[in-house]
């Protein structure tokens, strides 16, 4: 056996089905030893979308995401990668190969100093210097990544350790970290300290994020608060912990979010963040969640609270754990008052739109897509416009709603779909991006076709990298730079060219059909929806 | 703004140095000393790290070193309740009649002499900072060459808080 089997053996230990990646000589004995084991490898077109399709998968696996790519550039592309599925919290392993050790710091063909440069973007990371070392240090990636506030783990693996021999493999039990000990399980005095406040709240409002995604407690949430009826808004990331249509949930909060939950929100007497980092798009001004108001902190990463508001009660600890032990005590509450005043918000603060008849409209459109979509479909929203949009208009019934709230990273919608779509192949798996996005991951299509992924994916197309003009309208008085998407292909031909089915669909009128036809069979469709290109989101 | 010193014990990794200072020039903190040395366990490496920010600040600084994988423990070397040390190294042109008013200097400090050249003495100096700056001060007059400060390294009184390595 030599390093590279054994690396291969810790991923059959972990449970891995599938490897993102794109080969290169620093990588090759990895990519050789993988052919030996049942492990389904992915050959993705650029790095960058390996990690982002081992991020879909995570979110939908609950285990970490695994890619596989070369050193030096390779190592590099795959950074932003990276970088989002930290910002978005996101369990990852991601493998890279290196020049020979000895040669490490010399500056040879295809070297970077990978672990140097993802530093402040990685949970943690290795470079392996002792092929001994390779049981080990994946057991820990694997550990570290999926445990505490998840995130991304780079084991970092020079040629001749992957070719070196190993006589005894043995895959740790346990992790030993001395230093690595994430706090779980809530403190029971606090615990009984936010249980008092919500006996003596009158207006009380829990915000979900994607904590609670990542923690898996969306069912004891629910449980919590259909129990207590209290009710619940949203960030971006925790889109999904209630059902869209659910009556407790009122909205997604922050700057491109409802009215009416942020009104909810800073009316609230008690607010119980959860999962949420109280971010700038999220919150935008963190002094009006803690004026008049008691403000609970749910976070595992105890760095988070009072990172960016100080909290009247910090509660450290994974979600799940805490509503398990909320759902152990007994007390009574009357919201009643608070509920019908949030519904009567939600009735008159709902957006209202004079969507332009010559076009399809992104959010009528949405909606019929949700509504006609799988109950556990999975929707992938991109950046931009059609991030907002998604956001506002999707209806969440049983299934999943996956975007990069916290990078932002264009292009992440159709890897990240892909991923998706691997980890859960019965599940309807939908990417909606603009025309700007689409053309950041268009080369992923020939990876869906060669791999046979059938996803499906909406273009939104205006033309116009649609965000940043919208930005330009309001704060440049329409004087717009560098946002003009002329030149894009024809998709009918971009979808004829990978063998994909094509629509197009350019007004409302046939929408049903439309949208019949492209849920229809579990294939790849490429459906382009021409939609006005000055439509803005506010 | 205030000062603070923190102490690290941290795992003795390749690279956790440019991991802890690289955490603090990312997220813009102050460094203004910073000192490492192996403990008395080979697999743990001591680090005294003297910081400044308002509240909200160096408990951002505490809780986000605390975060990093390497870092066992930090706390806060309390001036009340720590001993707090550094070394400066100082070399003084001294001309043969100027050399015994700086030896007399050094020996009201408990300075020592290390070296003697013609030309010049080298003096070492260990004490709190305070103690450093006043010595620093009457040189004044004196030609400072060279001067090497290793920054503040610490440790807390007594036995209650100490961080056992053996676990």
């Amino acid at each position: 056996m030599i390093g590279a089997d054994a690396m291969i053996k810790c991923l059959e230990a972990e449970g891995v089905k599938v490897v993102f990646g794109y080969p290169g000589v620093a990588i090759c004995p990895f990519y050789n030893s993988i052919l030996n084991s049942n492990i389904r490898t992915v050959l993705i077109r650029t790095e960058q979308n390996a990690a982002h399709a081992a991020s879909g998968m995570a979110r939908i696996t609950g285990r970490p995401g695994v890619c596989a790519v070369t050193s030096g550039p390779g190592a590099t592309n795959v950074i932003t990668g990276i970088a989002t599925a930290f910002a978005d919290s996101i369990p990852l392993v991601c493998i890279t190969g290196q020049v020979v050790s000895e040669l490490i710091g010399s500056d040879v063909f295809q070297e970077a100093d990978i672990t140097g440069a993802v530093e402040s973007f990685v949970k943690y990371s290795y470079l392996i210097k002792d092929v001994k070392d390779i049981p080990r240090v994946f057991k820990e990636a694997f550990h570290i990544a999926n445990t505490g506030r998840k995130g991304p783990v780079l084991i970092d693996v020079p040629i001749d350790i992957q070719n070196a021999p190993l006589n005894n493999f043995a895959y740790p039990e346990e992790v030993n970290l001395r230093t690595y000990k994430p706090t779980v399980k809530g403190h029971a005095v606090q615990i009984k300290k936010v249980i008092q406040e919500l006996q003596k709240a009158k207006r009380p409002i829990i915000c979900a994020g994607g904590g609670v995604l990542l923690s898996e407690a969306e069912e004891e949430l629910r449980t919590f608060v259909e129990k207590y009826r209290i009710p619940v808004v949203s960030t971006m990331m925790g889109i999904g912990v209630m059902p869209t249509k659910h009556p407790l949930y009122y909205g997604m909060v922050g700057n491109n979010g409802r009215p009416y939950a942020n009104k909810a929100m800073n009316e609230s007497d008690l607010l119980i963040m959860v999962g949420a980092r109280v971010a700038d798009r999220a919150v935008s001004q963190p002094g009006l969640i803690t004026r008049n108001k008691v403000l609970v902190h749910i976070d595992v990463d105890p760095a988070e609270i009072g990172k960016n508001a100080g909290p009247t009660i910090p509660l450290v600890g994974d979600a799940k754990n805490i509503f398990q032990d909320f759902l152990k005590e007994e007390f009574s509450c009357d919201h009643d008052e608070w509920l019908d005043t949030l519904d009567e918000y939600r009735r008159d603060l709902e957006i209202h739109r004079n969507p332009n008849p010559d076009y399809v409209d992104p959010a009528a459109f949405i909606t019929a897509l949700s509504e006609k979509m799988q109950d556990d479909a999975i929707y992938v929203a991109d950046v931009g416009q059609n991030q907002i949009w998604s956001c506002a208009y999707h209806v969440v019934k049983k299934g999943r709603f996956l975007t990069t709230g916290g990078m932002g990273t264009m292009g992440y919608s159709i890897p990240a779909a892909m991923g998706a779509k691997l980890a859960a192949p019965e599940r309807q798996v939908i990417a909606v991006c603009g025309d700007g996005s689409f053309q950041m991951s268009m080369m992923e299509l020939a990876t869906m076709r060669q791999h046979n992924i059938p996803v499906k994916i909406i273009v939104l197309k205006n033309n116009y990298l649609g965000m940043v003009r919208e930005y330009q309208h309001y704060t440049y008085q329409d004087h717009y730079s560098v946002v003009d998407l002329s030149g894009s292909p024809d998709l009918s031909m971009i979808a004829a060219a990978y063998g994909m089915r094509f629509q197009r669909l350019e007004r409302m009128e046939h929408v049903d059909e439309a949208i019949d036809a492209f849920l229809e069979k579990d294939a790849s469709v490429l459906m382009e929806c021409v939609i006005d290109p000055m439509d803005l989101v506010k | 703004m205030q000062k603070k010193v923190f102490q690290l014990l941290v795992d003795n990794t390749s690279g956790v140095l440019s991991r802890i200072a690289g955490l603090f020039s990312r997220r813009g903190y102050n460094i203004e000393s910073i000192t490492a040395g192996v403990t008395a366990d080979p697999r743990f490496t001591r680090i005294t790290i003297v910081t400044s920010g308002d509240d909200v600040i160096l408990e951002q600084i505490e809780k986000q070193v605390a975060k990093l994988i390497d870092v066992r423990d930090i706390k806060e070397l309390d001036p009340s309740d720590s001993v707090y040390r550094e070394l400066v190294l100082i070399k003084v042109r001294t001309s043969p009649e100027q050399r015994q008013a700086v030896i007399a200097i050094a020996d009201v400090f408990r300075a020592n002499i290390i070296d003697v050249a013609p030309e010049s003495l080298i003096i070492e100096l260990t004490g709190n900072q305070s103690k450093v700056d006043a010595f620093i001060t009457l040189l004044d007059g004196h030609e400072i060459l060279e001067l090497a400060r290793t920054g503040i390294t610490g440790l807390g009184r007594g036995v209650d808080h100490v961080t056992y390595l053996d676990d």
